[in-house]
């Protein structure tokens, strides 16, 4: 597959990122960011395959790099869930403007 | 033109369009549901890339995983067909000017950049190495890591399970 050139796949991944972090400078709901945290953790996946692929193929650090980020990406959508849910149930809402104890 | 190049457009064209509409739509479910169709289609890009092992993964974690997760959080705390409130005209429009200028500032760095591609001795993807180099304690080998992030993952279902947990409530 070494037609495709690097570089557009790079947009790709690039272009993903940021419409993650749109996401997550527009949203206010909890899950929707953090949905678009997942997305910005999938372009950063694209990246570390494609540089595998195409500029280091006789090792494999890549690969690893994005089983450990999935693996992570896992743990923390689970922890970031238990923690929506519990502020849920204390504060019947889901807004980043309404969770305001902690704010200094 | 082949045949693989016209494939991976239409997937860059598929991922970012589900992509775009995940962060746009203001239906907390359909955000969901496009954000599976992203995710899937980042699993087509890897099988393209030949990383049969990495979109399996990708498929059962995050698609069977992660999406099921924040589909069942969504309905325990949203009313799912309710329409999201519009997010302010002026954070909108911030959000996107700083997007754009981030992306084009990536996007410059990258295209005067010459990557050097080599295809010299090419290790095989495929289970078997990544299972032996994944647990090797020699050169090259992810012992450490792996055993680190088995612990990180027990952490994290412990500690899921004590946010979670409703407190009893007192007898009086």
């Amino acid at each position: 597959m070494s037609e495709i050139p690097l570089t557009h796949i790079l947009f790709v991944s690039t272009a993903l990122f940021f419409i993650g972090m749109y996401g997550l400078f527009t949203r206010r709901n909890m899950i929707t960011m953090l949905m678009a945290v997942e997305l910005m953790l999938n372009s950063v996946n694209i990246n570390f395959v494609a540089f595998n692929k195409y500029l280091f193929p006789e090792n494999l650090d890549g690969v690893f790099f994005t089983i450990f980020i999935i693996t992570i990406a896992a743990a923390e959508a689970a922890v970031a869930i238990a923690i929506i849910i519990n502020l849920y149930r204390s504060h019947h809402s889901i807004d980043v403007e309404d969770a305001t104890e902690m704010k200094w | 033109m082949s045949a693989s190049v016209i494939i991976f457009y239409i997937i860059a064209a598929f991922i970012l369009g589900t992509g775009i509409l995940a962060v746009t739509t203001r239906k907390i479910f359909r955000a969901a549901i496009w954000l599976l169709f992203s995710l899937i289609g980042i699993a087509g890009l890897y099988f393209l890339l030949e990383m049969n092992f990495i979109a399996a993964v990708q498929i059962v974690v995050y698609v069977g995983g992660i999406v099921v997760l924040i589909i069942f959080s969504i309905f325990l705390t949203q009313k799912s067909g309710k329409e999201m409130q519009k997010p302010i005209l002026v954070r909108q429009l911030f959000s996107a000017v700083a997007t754009v200028i981030g992306f084009a500032l990536v996007w410059l760095l990258i295209s005067h950049n010459s990557f050097a591609t080599n295809s010299t001795s090419i290790v095989d993807v495929n289970v078997a190495n990544i299972g032996t180099q994944l647990l090797s304690t020699g050169e090259h080998g992810f012992i450490l890591p792996f055993e680190l992030v088995s612990i990180l993952l027990l952490a994290a279902m412990i500690g899921c399970i004590v946010i979670a947990m409703k407190t009893k409530q007192e007898q009086l």
